[in-house]
């Protein structure tokens, strides 16, 4: 028997039905336009519609973008035309709720009482969780993973953010490429601008009398962060998240992670438009916060995933961390050598050089500094702020 | 025509095309839309353009995108040199200044770029436009444009509309993502390293003279090479390499010699760390499971 779904006796007809599964496709989260189901129409006329197969392929070239859209969409299309003969009897579903979830509203009042955690972000306090059961300054690398969830949104507040973005949006501005290949026209520069030059030589006859420039702008920097979430690290986490959260609503092309066993990619949680519930979406990504730390296992990772596709010689890779790790140096000093292969601008900002008589010692963190541009301290948002001094020599 | 026909046209130029791709291609064609190929470097992506200008015998169009491209290169130049020795000329002559304007902005002062190139030629042509995502984002922007509208507007001489629209394919490795807008204009085909009959097919349509046993070891060997960790996966074209290499060297079986199969590695593996990780004992383990 054919696995085709079979259609209600009163469905009002294929367009109707193919407007039906893009619906369908969008309820499932890819983007289409009304545009996309007048080009499917379009598609099916050119194919044999009647063939699965066909149709399958011909609706997959319009209806996905991207790679991970079209390894979904072999799904979503089996669900909604192949459903083994049963009887799709709503084909248009209502407008419905979907859109509900980019909303900017929320429940939270804007300065809202929800943050509730203590202590001032530029400042750290004496942290709860395991830190505090650590002993205060008690900075050892831990193995165990906690699996409790914490909700980051205890530690960060919507003011905190206010002001980490100040500070993200002048170190953005801060860490500028001055190797563009292009060129635009300026007063002065380094090369004739004919073009321009040659616009204006007509009102001189033709004499160009005033000859325009035209030099390489600067570009602003692609700045990936990696921030070290791990039980040591826990009494830090309010600024930096603060500060991560602040850098990602202010450069549509940064790019954010956090570790501590794992790697997560926070980018996507972060772009939410509402500052708290972005922090809120990342804690439900960073299970295991304030567990132990593996930073070699996960700086090998970064290199050899997310560095090939978002980072190139024009973005500087900001690891946020203690140094403190569990596995062998060896590791986080080859992961940083292939991360730096990639031709980035490596900085790694380290609450713990702010202290007296600190010398790198801890082996992961020696294993690493022959790779980095730039080692330095930050533990308050003074710090990152103070940054922008040497971030614009890099 | 059907996209079983294009799929043997293209067939005939000796590329394979998987079935996907052969209906994104017959429907960008059937439907004017542009088409944009994703995949790993060294799966077919150029190589596709190049074939179907080829099968439909028309001119294939080349705008190769790298950061900082601008419309001066993209689209078109006016030439300067020559206006400037026709307004030093003119003035010497006498000529009045509104015709020697009319004279220096018009056609035959205009350099040609790809793209305008594209849309000004008397038979479709195949405007590649290769590895979008090395392109900055205000190039993007641009390309939409003309891609939508399918005009170029020159301020001194006004809109230039297509006599013929050209068929539009974007290659895209990955290095940045691209907007939605321009995803959203094309449709979308995403090229996957071929399975072992279709990589098989390919040797077969493109180095003829292997023959079926060694053939089928090539194959094989350059599958299970892509299933190691290596940091640079070979492609297509380095197997078809590796296989020219091994049919040179007059090798009839992989695991006859070992040496000979580890200097020919250099066809497959480009970086130092992948060389240095597949070993004589691992490329040997790799070739008798091929076999």
């Amino acid at each position: 028997m054919s696995r085709v779904t079979k259609f209600a006796g009163r469905d009002p007809g294929p367009a109707a039905r193919v407007a039906g599964f893009l619906a369908h496709l969008r309820e499932n989260g890819l983007k289409l336009g009304v545009a996309e189901a007048d080009t499917a129409l379009a598609a099916l006329t050119h194919v044999n519609a009647s063939n699965p197969s066909d149709a399958k392929r011909a609706l997959r070239a319009i209806c996905t973008g991207s790679k991970d859209e079209t390894t979904q969409f072999d799904a979503l299309f089996d669900s909604y035309w192949m459903d083994a003969g049963r009887v799709h009897s709503k084909v248009i579903p209502k407008s419905s709720t979907s859109t509900a979830q980019d909303n900017v509203h929320s429940s939270r009042d804007a300065q809202g009482e929800a943050g509730g955690g203590a202590g001032e972000a530029t400042t750290p306090d004496g942290g709860d969780g395991e830190a505090e059961s650590d002993g205060e300054g008690k900075l050892v690398a831990t193995e165990v993973r906690n699996l409790m969830r914490k909700d980051l949104r205890e530690l960060v507040r919507p003011e905190d953010i206010a002001r980490a973005e100040d500070v993200a949006r002048r170190l953005g501005a801060a860490l500028r490429d001055k190797r563009s290949r292009r060129r635009i026209a300026a007063l002065k520069g380094d090369r004739l601008n004919f073009r321009k030059t040659m616009r204006r030589s007509l009102a001189t006859g033709g004499e160009p009398l005033t000859l325009i420039k035209k030099k390489r702008p600067d570009r602003a920097r692609k700045i990936v962060v990696l921030c070290d979430v791990s039980g040591s690290m826990s009494v830090y986490a309010q600024v930096f998240l603060a500060f991560i959260a602040a850098l990602l609503r202010n450069d549509p092309d940064a790019d954010a992670y956090l570790f501590h066993t794992r790697l997560v990619r926070i980018t996507g949680a972060l772009r939410d438009k509402d500052p708290m519930r972005a922090i809120g979406r990342m804690s439900l990504m960073a299970d295991g916060f304030g567990g132990g730390s593996r930073i070699g296992h996960c700086l090998a990772r970064f290199s050899e995933t997310y560095a090939r596709k978002f980072v190139d010689g024009r973005s500087v890779v900001m690891i946020l961390s203690d140094g403190y790790d569990t596995a062998e140096p060896d590791l986080m000093g080859t992961a940083m050598a292939k991360l730096r292969k990639r031709g980035c601008k490596t900085l790694w900002l380290n609450p713990l050089k702010g202290w007296r008589d600190y010398a790198p010692i801890a082996a992961g963190m020696a294993a690493a500094l022959p790779h980095l541009d730039h080692f330095c301290a930050a533990g308050t948002l003074a710090d990152l702020a103070a940054l922008e001094q040497e971030l614009a020599k890099l | 025509m059907t996209w079983t026909t294009l799929k043997t046209a293209l067939a005939d130029q000796s590329y394979v095309a998987s079935d996907d791709l052969a209906m994104a291609l017959h429907l960008a064609l059937s439907l004017e839309r542009p088409l944009l190929l994703e995949g790993a470097a060294g799966v077919g992506k150029t190589e596709v353009a190049r074939v179907l200008a080829a099968s439909r015998d028309t001119k294939l169009i080349r705008l190769q995108c790298y950061e900082g491209l601008d419309a001066a290169q993209a689209i078109y130049e006016w030439n300067y040199q020559r206006q400037l020795l026709t307004i030093r000329a003119a003035a010497e002559d006498g000529e009045t200044g509104q015709s020697v304007e009319a004279r220096i902005f018009s056609r035959d002062f205009l350099l040609e770029r790809p793209l305008l190139a594209a849309i000004t030629q008397e038979q479709r042509p195949v405007l590649l436009i290769d590895e979008i995502d090395r392109a900055d984002e205000e190039f993007e922007a641009y390309l939409l444009e003309v891609l939508a509208e399918y005009q170029v507007t020159i301020p001194e001489l006004g809109t230039i509309n297509a006599t013929t629209k050209p068929i539009v394919i974007l290659t895209s490795n990955g290095t940045r993502d691209l907007s939605d807008a321009l995803r959203r204009r094309c449709l979308y085909s995403y090229l996957d390293y071929p399975s072992r009959e279709t990589e098989l097919a390919i040797l077969q349509a493109r180095c003829p003279d292997v023959e079926a046993h060694l053939g089928a070891q090539i194959v094989g060997f350059v599958q299970k090479l892509r299933g190691e960790e290596l940091e640079k996966v070979p492609g297509i074209a380095e197997m078809l390499d590796f296989a020219a290499a091994l049919m040179g060297l007059g090798v009839a079986d992989l695991t006859s010699d070992p040496a000979i199969l580890q200097h020919t590695l250099t066809t497959l593996l480009k970086t130092q760390s992948d060389q240095a990780q597949v070993t004589t004992e691992v490329s040997q383990r790799l070739a008798g499971r091929a076999a």
